[in-house]
């Protein structure tokens, strides 16, 4: 089974990063870009088959490790 | 003073922390991340320098889930010292042991210069030799400072007076360009509630000897001696 995670930042959490992308983005003249936030995605795969198992497990797995969750939200999508 | 510095993968500072704490306090012991237990008698906890884990994931992320860093945990509940500098500040709000967050540098830059601190207060075990207010020049070098955390944190943080150092300029007049990370309030450094745990971003370790560009860092390791000596 395979799963996917998403981390990104918290909505008014200052992205320097995403901000020098946006301004890359309008310097090429890519036109109707109004805003750029960058996170990451974790593909990950497991053992079994157990979709709710696998659920509760990368939750944990994200409050424990792959998000902060002091400036970043989480979602876990199982494919 | 007993003092151990915990050694991570990609920590670099240790060897610089090893001399200061040396010259001031005797001789510290290293510690490597995957033990579990800190040596006995431990009285001081340094967490230091460096590029843990290469900063993957989030800088300090990793090893703030380190196995020593249950004992280190430990330590700071039972009241003893904790000092986490640059890296090591950023291992310490990874482990929330202090709160907050450490975020990229406003301008995106790493920032590698000489910096004006803000000497806060000179009541806890780490600034007994400062005087209250004196501005102190240090290293910094960190891409990664930028300190913030929810505006009810930086209440409380401010409210009790947790903030240890600020950054400012050679006259002392905190924030405008005299902040080089984007820091809120400028915030340097800061305490855990019971003032036994200090992270901050400068490297007053570096600053121990006239060759290298001054001896402000000194005082630091000798209130954590003057510490020692009076416990």
């Amino acid at each position: 089974m395979k799963a996917r995670v998403f981390v990104t930042l918290k909505n008014g959490i200052l992205d320097p990063q995403g901000k020098a992308i946006e301004g890359a983005l309008k310097s090429l003249d890519f036109k109707g870009i109004e805003s750029v936030r960058q996170g990451k995605i974790f593909e990950i795969e497991l053992a079994g088959a157990d979709r709710a198992g696998a659920e509760h497990l990368l939750r944990e797995a994200c409050e424990k490790l792959l998000a902060n969750q002091v400036v970043e939200d989480f979602q876990v999508e199982i494919l | 003073m007993k003092a151990a510095i915990i050694l991570f993968p990609g920590s670099n500072r240790e060897g610089d922390a090893f001399r200061a704490i040396s010259a001031a306090c005797g001789e510290p012991i290293i510690v490597w991340h995957g033990q579990t237990e800190l040596p006995a008698g431990t009285d001081l906890v340094v967490l230091p320098g460096g590029f843990s884990y290469g900063d993957y994931l989030r800088c300090g992320a990793i090893a703030a889930r380190a196995p020593i860093m249950e004992a280190v945990r430990d330590h700071a509940v039972r009241g003893g010292l904790v000092l986490g500098i640059c890296n090591g500040l950023q291992i310490l709000v990874e482990s929330g042991l202090l709160p907050g967050v450490l975020m990229r540098n406003a301008r995106m830059r790493f920032v590698c210069r000489m910096q004006h601190l803000k000497v806060e207060r000179t009541d806890t075990p780490f600034t007994s030799q400062y005087e209250q207010g004196q501005v102190i020049k240090v290293a910094i070098a960190h891409g990664e400072g930028n300190y913030e955390a929810d505006s009810e944190t930086i209440a409380r943080l401010e409210g009790a007076g947790r903030v240890a150092f600020r950054y400012c300029d050679s006259r002392g007049v905190v924030g405008g360009a005299a902040n080089p990370n984007g820091s809120t309030n400028d915030i340097a450094g800061i305490y855990s509630e019971n003032f036994n745990v200090l992270g901050l971003m400068p490297h007053p370790e570096n600053l121990i000897d006239p060759l290298v560009g001054g001896t402000d860092g000194r005082g630091l390791f000798e209130s954590l001696a003057a510490f020692g000596k009076a416990a």
